[in-house]
């Protein structure tokens, strides 16, 4: 591997200037002439507008415009879309509601943009915005998904009687109720899955640059995905054909799903700049963020886990309510369905399985994917009903889950996912050793002496990462491929850039990227440069989210390394006079294999673009393009043990230790794949312990629309986490890699779930707050007169 | 934020000056409430008066049990003063618990007792140690200080100068804090002096920092985390939020105040 290549542990070149505060990002960026935009939205989570007064507004110092949805519908801006078509079960399509870019009658949730206010400053765009006034006609809303399924609920969209969005089902109904109504043991569990907001740090922001000598648009934007931005704005927003505009999404300071989407903003600063034909830039506050940003997750289900005598899993039925909030985000029909439903098999030998979903409208900010986005639903809901199971069995949560194992590959389960390569029962092992769980009734017994309920508890996810497929997921709805797109481009003196359709936002692609071009050409790592997330510079490509970097973004650049390569290597048999089939790449030179004959690396590329002895008929230059189309998803899996320890009186939980056992298949850098391992422990540990979105079930208003109000992870409420890794390389790429970036998310809600409710003998809903376990606790245990 | 005057006063004279000078000047002593709510566009003075370098309202002086803490010293300076550590460490660790870093070195004793937050940490100490709150024109006492949320006996322009104090024999502060914003949730402060026993309560209570007479009784007639145990908590008198119920929050006034004893010693 050597110093600098695949599995050597490189500081991260972004390190310097994310460090030292140099980073570029959206907000960062400059242009001539540059205005400022705020944002009108509304107070209320459901109304009609009867009337808007911008004259007020337009008056106030420093006032460019003042523009509404009317003005943005006449010049044919179009609604935002779902690109992922849901049918359900009697065959009709999903019923989308229009989604206006600024809502022209009807607001649908508190923050629904209604006019976009152009100033000098943003302080002044503020004021100016203060004085729009806008006429409202309150209707009554629905918050929760429940809620909004029942008669006579408050209706949100037209077209989507009863605010039922799809009843879509997967697997085979008949035979699960079959299972069940066979089995010596059927567990039935309620699942909540709470609401999220994904915190970047970075909050969203757009700079909509309209050139009108050219006719051309520029967009700098917090993307994660700059090219399905273009594509999505030039096919369906009707903002500009995608030759007259240009996305560029510069540093991004993460995005965790939220940033996969296009949002109204950064449209409407596009419309915007030509409308008031100066450039225009708007930036989140961080209460707009929780206001705005899709939420994730939002779940209400009922399961159903059918045992035969042996306790081997005969059924799994799922019944599921998922919310999407006032309008449908751009993957947002995906995420509760084929990212979700199709991984309910988990790790286990399940022969029927069946699944219904249905997704709703309410008076909320929409959700779409949140890190892991419905893997971790899936995960929660398994995991949760294993480790219930295994109580009411009486048998130990190892010993019913290592009995349920999937053994061997591949394995096609009853919902679609063909599992490739995996060893569960090596990461479960090595996680219960790393945990010492068999000494856990002493450490029980010792913290009892001290007035503490310690509990234990783990979780074996499985995750489909690597998406995906173009045509099984085009099968399945998808609008779009998903394979990514590589080019590798040698200068002349042998430096190298790679240019990469995945998006960095803090993944370190910058260095792995560069690991891989070091490790196969033997060329020190500060010769590589990638360069990513502008759609002038680098060739179509679908993005980061899902895990897919390493596993479908890199093996793009390994195909087109493997051009460079062949190309190279004829060069240089070319000037050596050898044969092709004997030059190999060693430490940044070709060499003839047995004998001594060599070249540097550089003085080939130099001979491709001098181009004065080449191979006769051979073009110039050192430059190959590729596309690489996955065959499969890949499948990380493991097991997350979490021990806790919870004070009864106050019932503040306590993470004693928290042990990560993951198979990411092949592994670039350990260190970014430890800190992606981390950054979603952090974040499933939020889940679990802090974090959920409240909205008011009456009026609507979001009660957490701040850090006062909203408990996100510190590093005081986190353990030092214990990480290991059982690696079976991924079949179903060149690399052999899974990806790493949504395991701790998906793995750790219910391990940490399945350790408090072993601590404190009752069941809890996430987020398991000091409150809700002291309540548990109450409700549990009579209470003593005197404490 | 809406435009605003900078005013950096340099005694406090000038402080009182410059704020009777302006209908809608307002002090600012570390701003960690105010510039965040003016930030919100929620509050929006005309001038503000910072008061953090008028150098008579700084610093800390103990002089036998006599403790005054100037109003503009920061909670980083309280957390880490040596000579108020001998006397009363209870109040450096309650100092020390307050938001975090940055909050400390930028918020003041003053501010937060002027501001008086209904989960504050100060009002409990000042409470429970029977201080005394020191203005440009009079001295209050802590009984008569603290008037409800947000609500104090200071008047229009009246400005906070020191707290003072005789250091207690024992004191002892425990915080629940609530797990988003760190506030205390519940926080209670016990005092064990000559005089007696004082047990304030911040963060719970419906209106804002408040006495406990029965726990002071209690532990008046036996100093110990025990005799806490036989008293009961009216919950009727405590805050409802989404982070906690009146149950709840009762429950860890008692707890808290357990802790706050033992931590006492």
């Amino acid at each position: 591997m050597g110093m600098e290549g695949i599995g050597a542990r490189v500081a991260r070149k972004e390190d310097k200037r994310f460090l030292t505060g140099k980073g570029r990002y959206t907000d960062d960026m400059v242009v001539p002439g540059m205005k400022y935009a705020y944002f009108v939205r509304s107070p209320h989570a459901h109304a009609k507008i009867t009337g808007i007064n911008v004259s007020a507004a337009k008056a106030m110092p420093g006032v460019i415009d003042v523009l509404d949805g009317k003005q943005l519908q006449a010049d044919g801006i179009g609604n935002l879309i779902c690109g992922w078509m849901i049918h359900s079960k009697d065959g009709s399509p999903m019923k989308m509601g229009a989604w206006r870019p600024l809502a022209v009658d009807t607001v649908r949730y508190v923050g629904d943009a209604i006019a976009i206010v152009v100033a000098d400053s943003v302080a002044e765009a503020r004021d100016a915005a203060e004085v729009v006034t806008v006429d409202y006609e309150e209707l009554p809303a629905v918050i929760t998904s429940v809620a909004a399924l029942e008669a006579g609920a408050p209706q949100i969209h037209p077209e989507a009687p009863g605010n039922l969005i799809f009843d879509w089902q997967i697997g085979d109904g008949a035979a699960t109720d079959k299972a069940i109504a066979e089995a010596a043991h059927v567990t039935e569990i309620e699942i909540l899955n709470n609401r999220l907001s994904p915190n970047p740090m970075e909050p969203r922001a757009a700079l909509g640059v309209y050139d009108e000598a050219e006719d051309h648009y520029t967009c700098y934007t917090t993307s994660q995905n700059p090219h399905v931005a273009r594509l999505v704005m030039s096919a369906f927003y009707n903002v500009a054909p995608e030759n007259k505009l240009r996305v560029i999404a510069p540093d991004v300071g993460g995005g965790f799903g939220s940033k996969i989407y296009i949002y109204p903003e950064e449209i409407v600063c596009l419309w915007a700049s030509k409308k008031t034909g100066v450039p225009v830039k708007w930036t989140s506050d961080r209460t707009e963020a929780f206001l705005t940003d899709a939420h994730g997750r939002d779940h209400v289900s009922k399961v159903k886990m059918a045992f035969d005598k042996n306790h081997r899993i005969i059924g799994l039925k799922v019944d599921t309510i998922a919310n999407l909030g006032a309008y449908m985000s751009l993957f947002s029909s995906a995420v509760p369905t084929y990212l979700y439903a199709t991984l309910l098999s988990g790790q286990y030998a399940i022969p029927a399985i069946h699944a219904n979903v249905r997704t709703v409208y309410t008076n909320t900010v929409p959700v779409d994917a949140y890190r892991g986005a419905g893997r971790p639903e899936a995960t929660y809901l398994l995991e949760r009903t294993m480790e219930v199971a295994a109580r009411e069995l009486g048998v130990s949560p190892a010993e019913l889950r290592r009995k349920n194992f999937i053994r061997s590959f591949p394995y096609q389960t009853p919902v679609i996912m063909n599992y490739d390569a995996g060893d569960y029962d090596a990461s479960l092992t090595a996680a219960m050793d790393a945990a010492d769980w068999n000494g856990f009734p002493a450490r029980r017994a010792e913290a009892e002496g001290r007035g503490k309920k310690r509990g234990i508890g783990m979780s074996c996810y499985i995750e489909a990462c690597g998406i995906a497929p173009s045509q099984a997921v085009g099968s399945l709805g998808a609008g779009v491929g998903l394979w990514e797109s590589a080019e590798v481009r040698v200068n002349a003196v042998g430096t190298i850039e790679v240019l990469t359709g995945s998006h960095s936002h803090g993944q370190g692609h910058e260095t792995t990227f560069a690991q891989l071009v070091a490790d196969r050409l033997g060329v020190p790592l500060a010769s590589v440069n990638i360069v990513h997330g502008d759609t002038d510079k680098v060739q179509m490509g679908m993005g980061t989210y899902g895990s897919r970097s390493g596993a479908v973004g890199m093996s793009a650049i390994v195909k087109a390394l493997d051009k460079v390569e062949m190309k190279a290597k004829k060069i240089a048999a070319h000037l050596m006079e050898a044969d092709e089939s004997d030059i190999v790449i060693e430490n940044g030179e070709l060499k003839v294999a047995g004998t001594d004959k060599t070249l540097p690396w550089f003085q080939v590329a130099l001979a491709a673009y001098t181009a004065h002895n080449l191979p006769s008929g051979m073009e110039p230059g050192l430059k190959e393009t590729a596309f690489y189309d996955p065959s499969n998803f890949t499948f990380p899996a493991g097991c997350y043990i979490a021990e806790v320890e919870i004070d009864p009186d106050t019932g503040k939980t306590e993470i004693i230790q928290f042990v990560a056992a993951d198979d990411f298949g092949n592994i670039i850098n350990p260190m970014i794949v430890e800190g992606q391992v981390h950054g979603g422990l952090a974040q499933g540990i939020g889940q679990a312990l802090l974090e959920e979105v409240r909205y008011d079930e009456v009026s609507g208003q979001l009660l957490t629309a701040s850090y006062m109000d909203y408990a996100m992870p510190r590093a005081d409420d986190l353990p030092s986490f214990k990480l290991s890794h059982q690696n079976t390389p991924c079949p179903s790429n060149p690399l052999g890699i899974k990806g790493c970036g949504e395991a701790g998310a998906i793995g750790s809600p219910p391990a940490l779930i399945n350790a408090i409710t072993d601590a404190i003998g009752v069941e809890i809903t996430m987020p398991a707050t000091p409150l809700k376990v002291w309540q548990a606790l109450q409700s549990a245990e009579p209470r003593m007169a005197a404490e | 934020m809406y435009d605003t005057n900078y005013h950096r006063a340099s005694s406090v004279e000038e402080a009182v000056k410059l704020r009777s000078s302006q209908d809608e000047a307002r002090y600012l002593s570390g701003g960690m409430t105010l510039i965040a709510t003016m930030k919100q566009r929620l509050a929006a003075p005309s001038d503000l008066v910072d008061l953090r370098h008028v150098a008579s309202m700084k610093g800390i002086s103990v002089e036998g049990r006599k403790v005054r803490i100037g109003a503009a010293t920061t909670h980083a300076e309280v957390a880490s003063s040596s000579a108020l550590r001998a006397v009363c460490p209870a109040i450096c660790h309650l100092a020390g618990m307050i938001g975090d870093p940055h909050v400390r070195h930028m918020g003041t004793i003053g501010g937060s007792v002027a501001n008086n937050d209904p989960a504050a940490d100060y009002p409990s100490a000042v409470l429970a140690l029977n201080a005394t709150v020191v203005t440009d024109r009079r001295e209050i006492s802590a009984d008569d200080y603290f008037q409800g949320m947000f609500d104090t006996a200071l008047e229009e322009g009246e400005l906070i100068t020191a707290i003072t104090f005789e250091a207690p024999e024992k004191a002892g502060y425990a915080k629940f804090p609530n797990p988003a914003s760190r506030y205390a949730l519940t926080g209670v402060f016990v005092a064990k002096s000559g005089s007696g026993v004082r047990v304030a309560v911040t963060g719970a209570g419906s209106n804002g920092v408040f006495r406990v007479k029965d726990l002071e009784a209690a532990l008046l007639a036996n100093w110990s985390a025990e005799s806490v145990s036989s008293v009961t908590v009216d919950a009727s008198q405590m805050m409802e939020d989404m982070h906690a119920t009146p149950d709840y929050r009762a429950n860890l006034v008692k707890v808290m105040a357990k802790r706050a004893v033992q931590a006492a010693g």
